[in-house]
């Protein structure tokens, strides 16, 4: 870590030149780095002695971070370029968490639901094999549930893969995310008619008839766009209508500039960033990332209070609607469930739950995680067909 | 982009050294990432986003450094539904509307009227503009800016970038001298990448013991050291606690000085003080209830 700065000349332009290739290393590792701060590094970098680096440490973290998760990654990536710690990893440093860099990128992980298999046989090649597996299971699927000829909007969602119906499936995202998008707040913005009088465009007027004011202007509230958060159970007794209501939430994210997605199982996964994701493989990178450690069970009540601690302060406010996909089927005890349904009703502004199983016939809400969460749900709705959830869009639009 | 301050005017005072001796004045412990990243605001000519929890002494950063440096501290307390008229500068109406009644007698043009109304006498200068028109550059802390929306925000990063104000009466109002801006938000809304980007960043964490202590002596210097190392492990171990709001510095300080109120000078056989005082640290019933009296006597246990 020392002896770079023997003689003045010399020093100073090795110096430059770690430093670029250090601002170059960290906008590849995710920081958001433009010229202004590669240039800002560099005037940062003057006079700055190597042998001691903790203010070049500490420069660099105020300038090349842009938030929390930065901030707590930023040593790590600091450490090995400049102290030759860890640098055996290849370069890159994955994610804020440290996860496991187990999977190759491009190849999905065994366990990734369907959907995401069907989306990384989009991008190419080396996720051929993965796709074929799930249109296998696909298959098995259609066969387990046929029955009589229904009209198509009737068709439970698990029957659903013909790519007209997908696209289907996208559109009524699409719709129900235009019927919530906008709502009052308290921003005003100048109309004709209003309730409140907009002092300063009245005068403005009245100056043409000696200062009395003969045409007022008023301020009326302004709209503003509601943010919406999605919860999908990805469980085994759910995995049939993953496939659908993973492409419902891309809709939905694709149509809504405040939404934002969570996936769960045995434990929560933020999946919103990587479906806003445009490129393809890194996209399937990241959601093959995120999904290590998915296994059996389901802990409902464990992945909401993940939420509730981690994530619920920054996405929920009073504009927020949260729309739970799961059949209600917790393997954790039920009283953590109601609780954790409870807090997040508490902060956002209704709470709605989405059953495909309620559908069936016969179905109770038996499962006691799902009866004890009850009270604390605005909406508790079938969705095991397009028409369910089209029956969503007059509720949406009231609330 | 405004001229950068004379490096050569007063490069004593904005440096690191300088700035942590003044901020150890003040009676602010910073550490040394914190005091490098506001010695950049200078020479980078960037402001500095402070993020963090509640109560972790964001704000504080701010009022000291208008200490150290001496000059004026401008607040902008954001809000949601914050706009131009509260935070740059609003027309006052009355006056105006004065005025015109004043004139109605005297032989004046409609168009004239217009250009006198709008003058800068007529003008009630809230904090940006404020901070702008200054002949001293002041500090200028923009406070909780999560909180405003996101309109406002690019506005907002439009003044940060250019320093002027356009007000459609008047013109463009340049900077007489570039203010140094503090940023807080505690993370209830993400904030733009833009305003990230411009921005120099520093995370506020909760104080590690050796830190809280020195904090706890600093503010609270009638209180013996023994009872402020065990207030400190106290609220230390609390923050460990599954709880909603966990008690920043603000709170221990506030405890601290309830508990010194009480003339107590060890906290060993007081736990029945504790759990009254404890409301200085757990402020929503959720949270009492999380902490029932045996955690506290666990706790308890450990701190004394």
């Amino acid at each position: 870590m020392t002896g770079l700065a023997t003689s003045p000349g010399a020093g100073e332009a090795a110096v430059v030149g770690r430093i670029v290739a250090y601002v170059r290393l960290a906008r590849d590792n995710g920081f958001p780095v433009g010229i202004d701060e590669s240039l800002d590094a560099l005037r940062l970098a003057e006079g700055v002695d190597l042998a001691t680096p903790a203010p070049l440490r500490s420069g660099l973290k105020a300038l090349l971070c842009a938030g929390e998760a930065d901030w707590r990654r930023f040593d790590e990536l600091f450490d090995a370029y400049w102290l030759g710690r860890g640098v055996k990893r290849a370069g890159l440093i994955s994610g804020a968490g440290g996860s496991t860099p187990g999977t190759a990128a491009g190849e999905p992980p065994p366990d990734l639901p369907p959907a995401l298999i069907e989306r990384a046989e989009g991008a190419g090649g080396e996720a051929q094999a993965g796709g074929g597996e799930a249109q296998a299971s696909g298959g098995e699927a259609r066969r387990a549930g046929a029955s009589a000829a229904e009209a198509l909007g009737k068709t439970d969602l698990r029957h659903i893969d013909d790519p007209e119906e997908l696209a289907k499936v996208y559109e009524l995202a699409r719709r129900l995310a235009a019927r919530i998008k906008r709502r009052l707040t308290r921003r005003q913005r100048v109309r004709a008619k209003g309730r409140r009088l907009d002092l300063r465009n009245t005068i403005h007027r009245s100056l043409a008839y000696g200062g009395t004011p003969m045409r007022p202007v008023f301020r009326a509230r302004r709209t503003k766009p509601m943010r919406l958060v999605m919860f999908l159970d990805v469980s085994g007794s759910m995995s049939l209508y993953s496939t659908f209501f993973m492409r419902f939430m891309r809709g939905v994210i694709d149509n809504f500039r405040h939404a934002d997605a969570f996936v769960f199982h045995t434990s929560l996964v933020h999946i919103g960033p990587a479906l806003r994701e445009r490129n393809l493989e890194r996209a399937i990178e990241r959601l093959g990332l995120m999904s290590a450690g998915w296994s059996g069970g389901t802990r409902i009540g464990e992945s909401l209070a993940t939420f509730n601690r981690n994530y619920a302060k920054g996405t929920l406010n009073r504009r927020t609607i949260v729309i739970i996909v799961s059949d209600g089927y917790d393997t954790g005890p039920p009283e953590l469930l109601a609780e954790q349904v409870r807090l997040l009703r508490r902060r956002a502004k209704r709470v709605i739950w989405l059953n495909p199983m309620i559908g069936w016939r016969d179905y109770e809400p038996v499962a006691a995680g799902m009866a004890a969460a009850l009270p604390h749900i605005d909406l508790f709705a079938p969705a095991h067909n397009i028409e369910s959830l089209a029956a969503l869009e007059p509720y949406l639009a009231r609330i | 982009m405004p001229a950068p301050p004379s490096a050569n005017g007063e490069p004593d005072r904005h440096a690191p050294e300088a700035l942590r001796q003044g901020f150890e004045d003040a009676g602010y412990i910073a550490d040394n990432e914190l005091i490098m990243a506001i010695s950049l605001t200078f020479r980078l000519d960037r402001p500095l986003l402070l993020e963090g929890e509640t109560g972790v002494g964001k704000t504080e950063v701010a009022k000291t450094l208008a200490k150290v440096l001496d000059c004026p501290l401008i607040r902008l307390q954001c809000y949601e539904g914050l706009d131009a008229n509260a935070a740059v500068y609003e027309w006052n109406y009355q006056r105006q509307l004065l005025a015109i009644k004043i004139w109605e007698t005297e032989d004046i043009s409609a168009a004239e009227k217009e250009r006198h109304v709008f003058e800068e006498e007529f003008l009630l200068r809230r904090p940006l503009l404020q901070a702008i028109s200054m002949d001293k550059p002041p500090v200028l802390l923009i406070d909780e800016i999560d909180r405003s929306d996101e309109e406002f925000e690019a506005y907002l990063l439009e003044v940060l970038s250019e320093f002027q104000i356009t007000i459609p009466e008047l013109g463009t109002i340049e900077a007489r001298s570039v203010p140094h801006v503090i940023l807080t938000s505690n993370r209830s809304r993400e904030l733009s990448d833009a305003l990230r980007r411009r921005c120099l960043y520093h995370f506020v964490d909760y104080p590690t013991e050796a830190k809280e202590l020195r904090i706890v002596t600093a503010r609270v210097p009638e209180m013996g050291q023994k009872l402020a190392a065990q207030v400190v492990r106290f609220v230390q171990a609390l923050r460990q606690e599954d709880i909603d709001k966990k008690p920043g510095i603000a709170e221990t300080l506030d405890w601290a000085h309830a508990l010194t109120g009480q003339g107590i000078d060890d906290l060993a056989g007081n736990q029945d003080v504790v759990e009254d005082t404890l409301l200085c640290l757990l402020k929503t019933k959720e949270d009492r209830d999380a902490i029932p009296g045996e955690v506290v006597g666990r706790i308890f246990s450990k701190a004394v």
